[in-house]
């Protein structure tokens, strides 16, 4: 079954998928503030611009401690629950599981502003801390699916087994169910981590006066003279991101080639 | 709320267990989203002024949203790119999906994902903006196409339009609708499709009455996880339409930040999620036959 017309369809939409990500570097080393073909010839000044930037710096130190803290929080949140939905049956088990997921679909923006209405009601000035607690609302449905994947793959009768052999209820999640989960465990902590780096309305609305790449990013584009720079970051950026991802797509095979599961696809 | 035996303690028990371990990811989600969400759905019906939001109860908010010419004008657009997103989205991703379910081989499906989701980890604000820069007057396509002598005049019928909106939406959630449905093309029984083509159907009457029903699940999925966030879009009007075509997201923040009128920004985002909401529950009704397990 070989059809030569869907394989055309999907390289030229891999390709429209594509555009933009390969424009980044081709503009990020274009000796010209304005971003236009013809290309001008090869520099690196923007990447030294973007190094020099002492207010992006900033900004990165501020996304990378966000990003570390809602990775962490949010895979221990999504642990529980993960754990909770595949291991045990308890009331109301689906609208509780339907609230947890709901972030996923919500618009971001309502969620953004009905926190901002709520800790601007009882006093809580907004800045990093806000921002992680709104991000790791965003990011636990996604490490609660990844996690639920790999819990999921887990066979029941090694724990028995376990418990069986004397094995007490801490020291069998320690030894038998945390190893096998492990590369889960780092999948969705890569995961999260990406998804707070990139995300961007939360960022810039609960942020107050502490600002994030993201939100830096956004504000320089009003400013020709900075794109290119921004553009560099931009580039740098996208290769931090693939390469957490590679990682990440790594330990969730590998997670599913230990429990000899079937690899049923992408994140989500 | 008795799970087990009666004989059993209830803190032995399953189902207090399951809820014990779930707890604290629940009282996250009640303290951080569903109290929030239930006070904006309060404040709608409140008014805003120099002492904050007061009472009484009031629906002069939502008078104001319905009939303000303003307000409809801008809720209309907002549906409408929603709605165009969603079906070029949709259309674009199910040829994509079915590509890979059906004429990918089994151990290059997990690389073609892995593809097809890469763009849609990267910088999000980057990424818009980058279609700002392509579809631009003096952007990456006008200027290359007249570098290359194809075109004489910049192309205005690209920039900052509704179309530019659609098709950077577009772009941004491909993932969103080739996943849903490509977990429910792999999951159809391929024998099913040799036996229509056994019976003498051809290929397309083969996809269209058996492939295409069964993977309306998939169908409606991808609309949904499309539609339900891209109505609150707020980087994308910004920078594509520079601000000339805001849609709900720009308003509730004007309401809520901008005039610090919070009862009247409520109101405007309550709305926008009834509005989401009833067009979601319609499509899906319109679809239950297919939702039942069976084609007919």
């Amino acid at each position: 079954m070989k059809s030569p017309g869907l394989r055309i369809y999907a390289i030229a939409y891999l390709i429209f998928l594509y555009a933009p990500i390969i424009l980044l570097p081709i503009f990020a080393f274009n000796d010209n503030k304005i971003i236009a073909f013809p290309l001008s010839g090869f520099t690196t000044e923007w990447f030294s611009e973007m190094w020099n930037d002492t207010a992006l710096w900033r900004a990165f130190t501020n996304s990378m401690i966000i990003s570390t803290s809602v990775a962490t929080l949010s895979t221990l949140l999504g642990l529980f629950a993960a754990r909770a939905t595949t291991r045990f049956q308890f009331p109301a088990k689906a609208p509780i599981m339907g609230l947890v997921m709901l972030p996923l679909v919500l618009p971001e923006m309502i969620l953004a502003m009905s926190l901002i209405v709520v800790l601007l009601a009882i006093g809580v000035d907004l800045s990093i801390k806000t921002i992680i607690l709104g991000h790791v609302l965003i990011c636990t449905p996604f490490a609660v699916a990844i996690l639920t994947s790999a819990f999921q793959s887990l066979d029941r009768s090694l724990e028995e087994a376990a418990y069986d052999l004397g094995e007490g209820t801490v020291s069998t999640f320690m030894r038998i169910i945390l190893p096998l989960v492990l590369p889960g465990i780092i999948s969705s902590f890569l995961i999260t981590f990406t998804i707070s780096l990139d995300e961007f309305i939360i960022a810039y609305f609960l942020g107050g006066s502490d600002v994030v790449l993201s939100a830096y990013i956004f504000g320089q584009f009003r400013f020709p003279a900075k794109v290119p720079a921004m553009l560099a970051l931009g580039t740098c950026l996208v290769l931090i991101s693939i390469t957490l991802l590679a990682i990440a797509e790594y330990f969730r095979r590998r997670g599913i080639a230990k429990v000899g599961g079937k690899d049923a696809g992408g994140f989500l | 709320m008795s799970v087990g035996h009666a004989s059993t303690p209830f803190t032995q028990t399953e189902g207090f267990k399951g809820l014990r371990l779930i707890s604290p990811t629940l009282f996250y989600c009640v303290l951080l989203m569903a109290v929030p969400l239930a006070t904006v759905v309060i404040y709608s019906f409140m008014t805003d002024g120099d002492q904050g939001v007061t009472g009484p109860f009031t629906f002069d908010n939502y008078i104001k949203v319905w009939t303000g010419k303003v307000y409809q004008t801008i809720m209309a657009r907002s549906l409408m790119v929603s709605m165009l997103v969603t079906l070029a989205t949709v259309l674009l991703a199910y040829p994509i999906a079915y590509y890979v379910s059906f004429h990918v081989p089994a151990h290059r499906k997990a690389l073609w994902l892995f593809l097809i989701t890469i763009p849609f980890w990267t910088s999000y604000v980057v990424r818009v903006f980058l279609w700002k820069v392509i579809l631009g007057y003096n952007g990456v396509i006008n200027s290359g196409l007249m570098s290359l002598g194809i075109i004489d005049e910049p192309l205005q019928a690209i920039n900052y339009n509704i179309g530019a909106l659609v098709m950077t939406l577009a772009h941004a959630y491909a993932p969103f609708a080739i996943l849903p449905i490509f977990v429910v093309l792999e999951k159809i029984d391929r024998s099913l499709l040799e036996a229509g083509q056994d019976l003498g159907e051809s290929k397309i009457v083969t996809f269209l009455r058996v492939t295409l029903p069964l993977s309306v699940p998939g169908i409606i999925a991808a609309v949904l996880i499309v539609f339900i966030p891209t109505i609150g879009d707020y980087v994308t009007p910004d920078l594509i339409g520079g601000g000339k075509l805001p849609m709900i997201a720009n308003m509730i923040e004007v309401q809520m930040l901008k005039q610090n009128n919070r009862a009247l920004g409520s109101a405007i985002a309550v709305s926008a999620m009834l509005i989401v909401a009833l067009v979601s529950i319609a499509f899906v009704m319109w679809n239950r036959r297919y939702l039942k397990g069976g084609a007919r």
